[in-house]
């Protein structure tokens, strides 16, 4: 029998700078898994893993010991039992958020009732690319479909759009200083689950990317960080045969006004409201729709637009009913396009800072915002929210949640 | 087709020369031969020593069979795919045959004659004068189908074999095609390259080719190594830079051969190739450009447009102004060994001639301001101002001293020959003889026909043009003879555009993807919109057709508003920074409009190409045009007509719907759209 998809917990690993001299460089991607599988039983020991159907995990980079199914491999060795399966999953940047409503739309059909969901990337371990691709890497496919990397594509953007230097080092400070605060304010203290080595002493217990001393000359000092592959490589020359009207991308983002490389993962346990009834949880939120946009592949970047409106509409809700807004800021132009599509009061966007700041583990960020929004929500006392993620290839997936305290 | 000869010390001697045709070609009789040879080899393989690939004639082997492959279609993919197998299957024989083969290459190797001699072990090329190695498959809209795409990048690897032989076309001399790694030696007497052949073979009797030895790796690794994979994405992207947005199906196809092939076995590579190739064959772009680059090319320089008449050659050149087309012209003709004097008002001013160039050249050329010094010249080429009166000043100057029946030639790009003519006594001997800018580079001479000009006249000019290297085409005269005029509608409908509303920026976009070399308002800068102005209104005092109205009002803004020349003043539609173009001006953003914006990319393309082909059109049925032929060459080395079409008269032909595409442009944009 159908039935709501219900959020009855989330959790994430702090985010460890994904370096070498990065805290989670020596923790391997199954162990942060484990580590928030075990955070969720303990938190919860009402809840029955003979009872949890499968662990999705987004992964972006699945090689190596990211590769090969993690997911069912983590539930073994996290001790679930061997009933409960595992899958992986790459939706490239929105993995995470995938892994959600992949899950959320199995409880909805009835046919299962309780999944974790989240993901993980270890990007200091597996560096991003590694595993290849179809798209960039295949020359007839590149040259059809006008491949550009992602870092051209913000600059595109921010060129159509008319976002200068000064406007996306701008959002980069809001990141940073929303972020500092909310670290502070101990906004993410619900969800952090401290990583800890086999002996129980810590190994990253809060977030390791912010630079709170963060400044806007500091920022202005950078140097764009595309120009170069833009004009040496020609990817510059395939974004204007395309957006012919323009006669030079101006290159504006860099490390600073861009999503920081981090490692770190995320879970979320959805399930339906019967096997919570039976197990005894309380639920904290529900998903009420959920979507996958596509849209232009050279622009990239601009499927969360799209993406919310689908989202939007298939929970029956429009932009008023939404209190607080999550996108993920790859870079800081995707940020100002989305407020300025949509009109949204930048105050309600990101109020806690974004992957400027924070970082951005590819295949779990968009369980991580979940659980982020979530807490804010009842911090706030508030009731809906849209987490929004841009895609490689030119996707979007947006997913409209709503705080609950008990079943509908 | 090709004889077998094995000595006392078992080397075989195999000797390439086609029965029927003056250069081997990979035509059917090579097939066949090539089969019947191996077979043969390998029947006596117990007899043989070595192998040395050998060509009777002045060039190794010229390549594809061209008439044949011009006539593929897609009911022809089966047939072909086999007969490519049968092509690959017998070098790959020869390859390992398990004795040393050795490519003796005593004159051109291109295309498919590189790709027998990459099926060898070792590489000798003799460095005769004619001696180029190369893959020009390109600029026919092919690539290299026997192995030479595989075999290239599994020798060079990717980046090499790309950049340096297949994306390119280019024919490299001896030296410096084993400087790019495909000649292992090269020697300076036909001897030599016999006797070295043979002793290579007695220096490795276990010779194989690299990618069949234990342990082969690709040099530069393939896609699955991390550090080309890093690199691979710049690959599509660097070309489609470098083509400029226009979408070659040629290069395209031989990138992704070459990629696709280098992750696979090398008969797998073989195969990925032969499906490319054929596609490519059976398609419309490959016909265009073998038949503008090959037979029309062939019947332009082979004279189909040059009278039948029999006339001397040339021995001594007047040329009359020493600026820069007359020192081109000069400089042009003394290479060829031609005998030159140029001439202008002072000594000082006609030394310019020779401020530069190859001494060896240089010193055939003498610069005087005294009429003295062009006694006994039989060719005069005029080269002054565009101002018919000087023109004629400067010939009657010269006339006593010249030749008897000197040819009389002008090198102007506008003025029509029939009213220059009357400035000279002598209005037979009279021609046009339009070179293009710089003439160092620029392969193309417009011979223009004027009324009175004779059979003989054309003929000496079209020997003399061939004999300084150009590809003379022959037109009848009137403004703007073909090209200028052909070009000047492009460069009107572009302005044109412009001042519709179209971004700037689109429009020189529109051009490139299409095809064009250079945008149409960074040409105009070039030409000057002063240029352009008056020779709009000599068009109007003419009555020919000015195309797009509003071009003018916006030419004149430029200039008498905004005083915006060109690059040679310093600002036009581009603004300029030491000589060196920038962005185009900011005021031309305030002339865009949503109606401009909203125009379909197609069109833009469109309506530029049809601009010109209509005018050609014209061109042919009031006579200016003699042949076909002419037109497409003419418009492709002359005026930058896309090359992918083939020429601008084949434009049309090959255009699915000319009739109905040009009615559709004349509804949405003007009657200058009509087909007559």
């Amino acid at each position: 029998m159908p039935s709501e998809a219900y959020i009855y917990d989330a959790v994430r690993t702090p985010r460890g700078r994904g370096k070498e001299n990065g805290a989670l460089h020596g923790t391997k991607p199954i162990s942060l898994v484990t580590g928030l599988i075990d955070a969720l039983r303990q938190r919860a020991p009402e809840l029955d893993p003979q009872r949890i159907d499968d662990l999705v995990l987004g992964i972006v980079t699945p090689v190596g010991e990211q590769g090969g199914d993690l997911a069912r491999a983590a539930g073994l060795l996290a001790g679930l039992p061997d009933t409960t399966g595992g899958v992986q999953l790459n939706r490239f940047c929105a993995s995470g958020l995938e892994a959600v409503n992949q899950a959320a739309s199995r409880i909805r059909s009835g046919w299962e009732h309780l999944i974790l969901a989240g993901g993980v990337e270890s990007m200091s371990r597996n560096p991003m690319g590694s595993d290849g691709g179809a798209w960039f890497l295949d020359p007839e496919t590149a040259l059809a479909t006008d491949f550009v990397p992602q870092g051209i594509s913000a600059d595109l953007i921010a060129t159509l759009e008319g976002f200068g230097r000064d406007d996306v080092d701008g959002w980069a400070l809001i990141s940073q200083e929303r972020a500092a605060k909310a670290r502070a304010g101990g906004a993410f203290a619900r969800s952090v689950v401290p990583v800890r080595d086999a002996n129980g002493l810590d190994v990253l217990t809060t977030d390791e990317h912010p630079r709170p001393e963060t400044t806007r000359a500091g920022l202005a000092k950078l140097r764009p960080s595309f120009a170069g592959i833009g004009e040496q490589a020609g990817f510059d020359a395939v974004a204007l045969q395309k957006y012919h009207w323009l006669e030079a991308i101006e290159h504006v983002h860099h490390a600073g006004n861009s999503s920081g490389i981090v490692d770190g993962a995320a879970l979320v346990a959805i399930g339906s409201a019967s096997v919570g009834r039976d197990l005894g949880l309380t639920p904290r939120g529900r998903i009420v729709g959920a979507a996958v946009s596509g849209a232009d592949p050279t622009l990239m970047l601009t499927g969360p637009t799209p993406a919310t409106l689908k989202a939007l509409d298939a929970a029956g809700l429009r932009k008023s009913d939404i209190d607080l807004w999550e996108i993920n800021e790859a870079f800081a132009a995707v940020v100002l396009k989305y407020i300025r599509d949509l009109d949204l009061d930048p105050e309600t966007v990101n109020v806690n800072g974004g992957a400027i700041a924070l970082g951005h583990p590819l295949g779990a960020t968009g369980a991580m915002l979940v659980g982020t929004v979530l807490d804010e929500l009842e911090r706030r006392d508030l009731h809906r929210a849209v987490v929004t993620l841009c895609i490689g290839g030119g996707m979007g997936v947006a997913t409209v949640i709503e705080r609950v305290q008990e079943f509908q | 087709m090709i004889t077998y000869d094995r000595g006392a010390d078992g080397i075989v001697v195999l000797t390439m020369d086609d029965p029927d045709q003056s250069a081997n070609t990979m035509n059917q009789r090579y097939v066949d031969a090539m089969s019947a040879t191996l077979d043969r080899l390998e029947a006596e393989r117990d007899d043989v020593a070595g192998v040395i690939v050998a060509s009777a004639k002045s060039t190794f082997f010229a390549g594809g069979d061209l008439p044949t492959m011009s006539r593929a279609t897609p009911e022809d993919a089966a047939a072909l795919f086999g007969l490519l197998g049968t092509i690959k299957r017998d070098l790959r024989r020869l390859e390992t045959y398990g004795r040393p083969v050795v490519a003796a290459i005593n004159g051109a190797a291109l295309g498919g004659g590189l790709e027998i001699a990459l099926a060898c072990h070792h590489r000798i090329a003799l460095d005769a004068p004619g001696t180029r190695l190369g893959f020009p498959e390109v600029t026919l809209g092919l690539l290299p189908g026997a192995g030479g795409v595989t075999r290239t990048v599994r020798m060079l690897g990717l980046a090499p074999a790309l950049t340096t032989w297949l994306l390119t076309g280019k024919r490299l001399k001896p030296q410096a095609a084993k400087d790019a790694g495909l000649v292992d030696q090269v020697v300076a007497t036909p001897d030599e390259l016999i006797t070295r052949a043979r002793q290579w073979i007695a220096e490795n009797h276990d010779a194989a080719q690299p990618w069949d030895r234990p342990g082969y790796r690709m040099p530069g690794g393939t896609p699955a190594t991390p550090k080309l994979a890093v690199q691979l994405p710049a690959f599509p992207a660097t070309l489609r830079k470098q083509l400029k947005g226009n979408r070659m199906p040629a290069p395209e196809a031989i990138l992704a051969t070459a990629v696709e092939g280098a992750q696979v076995d090398l008969e797998t590579a073989f195969t990925i190739e032969t499906r490319r190739l054929i596609t490519l064959l059976t398609g419309r772009i490959a016909k265009n450009m073998i038949g503008a680059f090959f037979f029309d090319m062939r019947a332009v320089n082979g004279g189909a447009a040059r009278p039948g008449v029999e006339v001397p050659a040339a021995t001594k050149v007047a040329v009359l102004g020493a600026g820069m087309m007359g020192a081109g012209i000069a400089y042009a003709c003394a290479r060829a060994g031609l005998e030159v004097v140029v001439k202008d008002v002072s000594p000082e001013a006609a030394a310019r001639a020779v401020a530069e160039g190859d001494p060896a050249v240089l010193a055939r050329i003498t610069t005087t301001a005294d009429v003295e010094d062009l006694r006994g010249a039989d060719v005069v080429i005029e080269a002054v101002f565009e101002d018919p009166a000087l023109k004629a000043k400067v010939f009657a100057e010269v006339a006593p001293v010249l030749a008897p029946g000197a040819l009389l030639a002008s090198n102007t790009s506008t003025l029509p020959i029939t009213g220059l003519a009357e400035g000279v006594d002598r209005p037979a001997d009279f021609i046009g003889m339009h070179f293009f800018s710089p003439v160092g580079k620029m392969p193309l001479l417009e011979i223009v026909v004027g009324r009175q000009t004779s059979d003989a006249a054309i003929a000496r000019a079209f020997d003399l043009g061939r004999r300084i290297a150009k590809t003379p085409i022959v037109v009848n005269d009137g403004r703007g003879f073909f090209t200028s005029r052909v070009i000047g509608q492009f460069i009107n409908e572009a302005i044109g555009m412009v001042a519709e509303g179209v971004p700037a920026a689109s429009v020189e976009q529109a051009a490139l993807q299409a095809g064009y070399p250079t945008g149409p308002l960074a040409l105009a800068d070039e030409v000057t919109l002063t240029l352009m102005r008056k020779i709009g209104l000599a068009y109007a005092s003419a009555g020919v057709a000015v195309g797009h109205e509003k071009a003018h009002a916006l030419v004149e803004e430029m200039l008498d508003r905004h005083e915006r020349a060109g690059r040679s003043s310093g600002k036009g539609f581009y603004t300029y920074e030491n000589g060196r173009r920038g962005r185009l001006w900011e005021g031309l953003a305030a002339l865009a409009t949503d109606e401009g914006r909203a125009v379909p990319f197609e069109d833009l393309q469109e309506r530029l190409l049809f601009s010109e082909a209509l005018d050609a059109l014209r061109c042919r049925s009031e006579g200016v045009l003699r042949t076909d032929a002419d037109g497409n060459i003419g418009s492709i080395l002359g005026i930058g007509f896309p090359a992918w079409t083939g020429g601008v008269l084949r434009y049309v032909d090959q255009h699915p719907d000319f009739k109905g595409r040009a009615a559709e442009l004349a509804a949405r944009y003007g009657d200058r759209f009509h087909l007559a």
